[in-house]
């Protein structure tokens, strides 16, 4: 039996900060709770063909397992709660740039 | 130290205008990311978890000042104010945004220093004994081959397009610092009936199939090193496996052929690109070694060494461990160590790149080196100098007394950096550094090298630490592997996997049980853990790793 399709975002690196983006529903954000949470495999897989497409701005567009917990995407991997944050060994990356604010618009 | 010539200089501007115009077209999206990241990676370039990571090559890990603070300020104007020195001898900014990599490579020219070949199925940065020009076991001095090797392999036109990367690792003394065993070509400088030559070893590996290097020339003659090298990446870039990356390192080939095979395949090369070898190359190494003479040694009163020895704890702990016995009698090698316990291995601070550049401009005679150990060398120091330096040093929390003991840790940057990691590196290395560390151990266990890599790639030399720890990924939770008796010198080995991995909560535990045992083991504190290991084999350590197995045994 098929594998049961389990909910997705689509996620990328962006081309001039290299850092991670999600898509949402009209773009891009650098806040994994903003993305848009896939749940259809047909969707999804339609929407990460779009995002592949974006080449001027996104690199390396794959799908990502998400579990949703209160009404919010989150990782269910530990590889991209990493993405998701920042490096554990410095307070560096989303972890402080998403906290203060500190970060351009994604898209 | 070498300094370029203006062939050098002009090669070095039009490849950061070239990529300059490369990066401009994949902004502009006229490059697609296909057709932009073989370029990025030839010049250094990666695109890695939360980042671009720029690598800066330091060839044969030579610094001087200038460079260490040129290094300082593009992780300040650019960076987020650190770099991580890696096991290449290298340094990686872990931050750096598209556009400004070409003003970081520019700036980098301006100190005569560049990221070419640090990426890419190229001969990557040619890597040293860290202690060359100064060691009083040494031969000679193995950096001006190694900057001939750089000259030769930079850009040579058969050599951009191989099977796969290629890393090359020359030591002048037969204690070898160098690791050259593990690398596709290790040199090691000899002296037979008063002429200098090379034993050469091939396909020697770390990584996913490790390997230890064989003899391919017990004696090679120097003024046939780049004809015989010439030939050797030759053959290998034709019958090397194009068809699966993991079968294309030159290890895989000396395996798969065997190594007189492939010794005659070399050897029948070798009488072709003998001949296209005019002599110029020796006489650019002539040339070459003069940037390399040593410094004039100053003479002097070292009892200001002496005195603090006697008088200050400290200093005497951290004399003991952190200097290497020096060619001069009246000088010693300074191991500056990147691994204050809880630290990141290999990091260094912009501040801290500054004064270390400072100390080697004052008292150094302007000299630096990045060991594959992840910390810094002032190689040449008057031993009157060393009460001033430490207490410098330890201002900038770089006085540490560990080299060579247990918290003195390799450890690549793994997933908390790498697109390629399985598990991290860093947090384990810092826990096992603090946890030794917090019941004053470590110099009562001795001689101990811990080595962590956080993927099969053994970017952080796991196979050949005394204790090796490999990351994975286990059904979605970081795992690690252990592995025992590893040896990176002259008698190199691949350590031996011990048994099931341990969870991020337990290796810690597990190193500690390891080091009870071999405590519990040694026949005096003269017996450093790889001879009790090797003397006693696996099983104790085995039984107290694994103490229900025993219980099930019985």
């Amino acid at each position: 039996m098929p594998k049961a399709f389990t909910p997705k975002v689509v996620t990328a690196n962006h081309l001039l900060a290299g850092d991670v983006i999600y898509q949402t529903a009209t773009g891009w954000t650098r806040e994994l709770r903003e993305a848009e949470v896939l749940t259809d495999e047909a969707d999804a897989d339609l929407r990460l063909i779009e995002a592949s497409q974006q080449v001027d701005d996104v690199v390396g567009a794959y799908l990502a397992d998400v579990a949703v917990v209160d009404g919010l995407p989150t990782p269910t991997h530990f590889r991209e709660t990493f993405r998701a944050t920042g490096p554990s060994n410095y307070a560096l990356g989303k972890q402080v740039d998403l906290a203060t604010g500190n970060y351009e618009d994604a898209n | 130290m070498y300094s370029y010539s203006e062939f050098d200089t002009a090669f070095l501007a039009s490849r950061n205008a070239q990529f300059r115009a490369q990066v401009e077209r994949r902004i502009s999206g006229a490059l697609t990311e296909d057709e932009f990241k073989p370029l990025r990676l030839m010049n250094g370039l990666y695109l890695q978890l939360h980042a671009y990571m720029l690598r800066v090559a330091i060839p044969y890990g030579t610094l001087n000042s200038a460079k260490m603070r040129k290094l300082a300020d593009l992780a300040e104007r650019w960076d987020k104010g650190y770099g991580h020195f890696t096991t290449r001898q290298n340094i990686q900014y872990n931050w750096p945004e598209l556009k400004d990599v070409p003003d970081m490579l520019d700036a980098l020219a301006e100190v005569s220093m560049h990221a070419i070949q640090t990426s890419g199925n190229t001969i990557r940065n040619v890597t040293a004994d860290h202690f060359a020009g100064a060691a009083a076991d040494e031969i000679a001095d193995p950096r001006p081959v190694a900057e001939l090797l750089r000259q030769w392999s930079t850009d040579h036109p058969e050599f951009q397009f191989m099977p796969r990367k290629f890393k090359i690792a020359i030591t002048g003394s037969p204690n070898d610092r160098a690791v050259t065993k593990a690398h596709d070509i290790g040199l090691r400088m000899l002296e037979r009936d008063g002429q200098r030559g090379f034993e050469v070893i091939v396909g020697g590996g770390l990584g996913r199939t490790p390997m230890i290097g064989k003899v391919i020339n017990d004696f090679l003659p120097e003024a046939d090193l780049l004809p015989y090298l010439e030939a050797i990446v030759s053959v290998w870039n034709q019958i090397g496996r194009r068809d699966n990356k993991y079968k294309a390192r030159i290890k895989i080939t000396v395996h798969e052929h065997g190594i007189d095979e492939i010794r005659r395949l070399v050897e029948e090369r070798f009488e072709q690109t003998r001949k296209t070898f005019s002599g110029v190359d020796q006489q650019m190494l002539r040339e070459i070694e003069a940037h390399f003479a040593a410094p004039d040694f100053r003479e002097g009163d070292t009892s200001a060494y002496d005195n603090a020895r006697q008088h200050y704890p400290a200093f005497r702990s951290w004399s003991d461990t952190n200097l290497t016995k020096h060619k001069h009698p009246d000088h010693a090698i300074v191991t500056i160590s990147l691994k204050a316990h809880g630290a990141t291995p290999g990091d260094a601070s912009a501040a801290q790149m500054r004064l270390i550049a400072g100390l080697a401009e004052r008292y150094g005679y302007d000299e630096i080196r990045i060991s594959h150990e992840q910390n810094v060398i002032l190689p040449h120091v008057h031993k009157a100098d060393l009460p001033s330096i430490y207490s410098a040093l330890q201002a900038e929390g770089l006085g540490t007394a560990n080299v060579g003991l247990i918290s003195d840790i390799i450890a690549c940057p793994g997933m908390d950096y790498c697109a390629l990691a399985t598990a991290r590196s860093i947090p384990i290395a810092q826990e096992i550094a603090t946890a030794f560390d917090d019941l004053k151990r470590e110099h009562d266990i001795g001689q101990l090298k811990i080595k962590i890599s956080g993927c099969i790639n053994a970017c952080g030399h796991h196979h050949v630490g005394h204790i090796g720890i490999l990351g994975l990924d286990r059904a979605g939770v970081e795992n690690y592997q252990i592995t025992l008796g590893g040896d990176h010198t002259e008698t190199a080995a691949v350590g031996d996997r011990v048994g099931p991995g341990f969870s991020a909560d337990e290796i810690v535990p597990a190193v500690e049980r390891i080091v009870d045992t071999y405590l519990d083991l040694r026949i005096s504190a003269d017996e450093a853990f790889i001879d009790t290991y090797k003397r006693t084999g696996m099983a104790p350590f085995k039984a107290a790793l694994y103490p229900e197995a025993k219980v099930a045994a019985e």
